[in-house]
């Protein structure tokens, strides 16, 4: 069993590797072949300043070489530095915008996942009742809408018209409103899953066996339920991380948040090669990490994956 | 003497088709210690009566009106506390499919300890004995390593034996088994119902033994009793049934053994369909399949003949070669169906007795 478990970590840890590599080098040929380079829109520049600036960043070395070189760098978590913001490294950059976004994203998944939960608990309890209606019809519409229709209208609503909220999402209550918007679609997501899975859960048999063995309606929602009907929400998990990621690109951009997506659409329209690499591979990495970690759990609440 | 009197047992399904009656006026009594046999093809109502012992039934279904007695303690419309403490205590009940009974994300000690400590002041050390003990009692090979085990570990004879294990641990007065082996291998069948009447002699429960195999009506039960569309149609000792079986269903149940041949008498259907619950016809039920239905039996429901104390049947079949014998006088009939009428129509939702 120990063995087996360690083995499967291994494979899994390998096969994470394997796709980052893969990430690193689509990355760094789609950037090669975008036409247009980082000191294109420099007006006033010469042939000559231009080749000199080129070979600086190493920009005139042959394809496979640049590559090889970045490949090494990046083995040894050395991203380079900005072309476009002087004097300041690519970690520098990430970690900068991470503090904003990291904070951003956790609060959005644990929030996602928690009234997710409660949500659709609440509403396969009460099945057929209002609150059970209630709360389809708004996961469905929160489902269906997109996160930049749902920050358009909750930025005229509480910043505009109520000016509760700050527009710029510099401060600690300009955060909020980032963070429900980035929450709402998968805790609407998770609501209608863990709605659908209670209620398939409470069907089967074995909950008729703990009933039938004398325990409270309580105990049976609690124990023998809900943790049956928490493994489709642990699957969802993964993906539910790579959306908050992708999706905050989008909410922190319209809410004026200083995050990563701020850093990352600033590097693309610079072509600030080294910025967007970087900030391309941690956001990979954060997104295949958060898929290992939840496959781990995944194993812990449900005892019958076998690991192959 | 009996420990559970059921009386007049009407439960429904209110589902948006209609009122799908699946039990309609059932009554039977447990003695201590003897093995009550319930016999009756798919979708009789025999499960629905035993979840409706338990008060395990799920929306839509609901007791309607009858009386559940246990040691003279009415369970209808009692607390919730109360029920509680009579299921897995009192009275427990194994189920058709093993491979879903059991909550596939906690060990088989998890389980067995939540019923364990559920009705006995045992603390987790004690349980976790009781437990490992059921287990070596129920037959299964190093208890102490299977106690840790999770269900998909374990084949369906063994599921089957710890939900046995598990049914057992508080020494209930009644097991009910819901076709405990119908979902198993026959060498598997063999295996559980042996287990089962071992475990009978030795711990002196009582059992309600649910089964649509007459063979194991034959081999485990003291009296029988016969289901059709959720009326008991012929009730009696084992002898009485096979000996001498008075409604046309069982007859026919009886006739469909397979003779001869070296399997257990699984039961053949009767040709026709199972009843239509939700339309049931105003006379006899199963008078659509009888070969023997005559016109009375297609609209006026039959009237309880007894033959001995203990056998009775509600045929128009058996009441006609009463009357031809003499043993009754069509007035009496005409007599007893009036009372009958009286009774049916105002007895369901009084929820009152029966009268015997
Ligand atoms: N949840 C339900 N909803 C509607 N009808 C049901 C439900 N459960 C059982 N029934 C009906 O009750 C009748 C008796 O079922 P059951 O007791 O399970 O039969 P069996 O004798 O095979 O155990 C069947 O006709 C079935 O259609
Ligand atoms: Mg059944």
């Amino acid at each position: 069993m120990g063995s087996k478990l360690l083995k499967y970590i291994l494979k899994r840890f390998i096969l994470m590797i394997v796709t980052i590599w893969l990430i690193i080098t689509i990355t760094f040929f789609v950037m090669q072949a975008t036409p247009g380079g980082p000191f294109n829109s420099e007006k006033a520049i010469s042939e000559e300043q231009m080749a000199a600036m080129e070979a600086k960043f190493g920009l005139d070395k042959p394809l496979m070489q640049q590559y090889g070189i970045y490949l090494l760098n990046v083995v040894q978590l050395e991203f380079g530095s900005s072309i476009k913001m002087r004097g300041r490294t690519v970690i520098e950059i990430i970690g900068d915008g991470f503090k904003t976004s990291g904070k951003i994203g956790l609060i959005a998944a644990v929030l996602a996942i928690v009234s997710g939960v409660f949500f659709g608990a609440l509403a396969a309890v009460n099945r057929g009742r209002w609150g059970d209606k209630i709360i389809q019809v708004l996961s469905t519409a929160f489902v269906a809408t997109p996160s930049f229709i749902i920050s358009t209208i909750l930025l005229l609503i509480f910043c505009v018209q109520w000016q509760v909220f700050p527009a710029n999402g510099q401060t600690a209550a300009g955060l909020i409103l980032p963070i429900f918007t980035l929450s709402l679609y998968p805790m609407a997501y998770i609501t209608r899953l863990e709605r659908s899975s209670l209620l398939d859960v409470l069907g089967q048999d074995y909950i008729r066996t703990a009933r039938a063995k004398g325990v409270s309606k309580k105990k049976v929602l609690f124990k023998h339920a809900l943790k049956n009907a928490l493994i489709p929400v642990i699957t969802y998990a993964g993906p539910m991380v790579a959306y908050i990621v992708t999706g905050s690109l989008v909410v922190e951009k319209i809410f004026g948040v200083a995050g990563l997506g701020d850093k990352l659409i600033n590097g693309i329209t610079a072509r600030d090669y080294p910025v967007i690499m970087g900030l391309t591979i941690f956001l990979a990495v954060l997104i295949v990490v958060a898929t290992f970690i939840c496959d781990m759990l995944y194993k812990v609440v449900d005892p019958r994956i076998e690991f192959k | 003497m009996s420990i559970l009197e059921v009386r007049d047992l009407h439960t429904s399904f209110f589902t948006k088709a209609g009122e799908v009656k699946a039990v309609n006026g059932v009554s039977f009594d447990v003695d201590r210690g003897k093995v009550l046999g319930i016999v009756g093809e798919s979708g009789s109502g025999k499960s629905v009566t035993a979840y409706s012992i338990l008060q395990i039934l799920t929306y839509p279904g609901k007791i309607v009106s009858g009386s559940v007695k246990l040691h003279g303690e009415e369970l209808v419309g009692c607390s919730e506390d109360t029920i509680r403490k009579v299921r897995g205590n009192r009275i427990s009940i194994i189920f058709q499919d093993p491979m879903t009974s059991l909550n596939p994300v906690y060990t088989v000690g998890n389980q067995l300890m939540e019923a364990i400590m559920l009705h006995t002041d045992r603390d987790k050390d004690e349980a976790f004995d009781r437990a490992v003990e059921m287990l070596d009692l129920v037959g299964i090979n190093e208890p102490h390593k299977r106690v840790k085990q999770y269900p998909y570990e374990l084949s369906g004879g063994m599921r089957q034996r710890v939900m046995i294990a598990m049914a057992l641990a508080c020494e209930p007065d009644i097991l009910i088994a819901d076709e405990p082996t119908t979902a198993l291998d026959v060498t598997i069948q063999a295996q559980i119902l042996e287990l089962m009447q071992k475990l009978q002699r030795e711990l002196g429960m009582a059992i309600i033994m649910i089964t649509h195999d007459l063979g194991v009506i034959a081999s485990m039960c003291d009296d029988v009793i016969v289901m059709y569309a959720g009326k008991v149609c012929e009730k009696g000792t084992a002898d009485d049934i096979f000996y001498s079986p008075k409604h046309e269903y069982t007859k026919g149940l009886i006739k469909s053994i397979p003779y001869g041949s070296k399997k257990k008498g699984k039961l053949i259907p009767i040709a026709g369909s199972p009843v239509d619950v939700l339309n049931l016809p105003s006379g006899c039920a199963f008078s659509p399949r009888c070969n023997c239905a005559m016109k009375v039996c297609l609209d006026t429901p039959p009237i309880r003949n007894n033959f001995s104390p203990t056998h009775y049947a509600s045929c128009w079949q058996s009441t006609y070669e009463a009357i031809k014998k003499g043993d009754v006088t069509l007035e009496q009939v005409q007599e007893e169906l009036n009372s009958e009428e009286c009774r049916q129509a105002d007895s369901p939702f009084e929820g009152g007795e029966a009268d015997e």
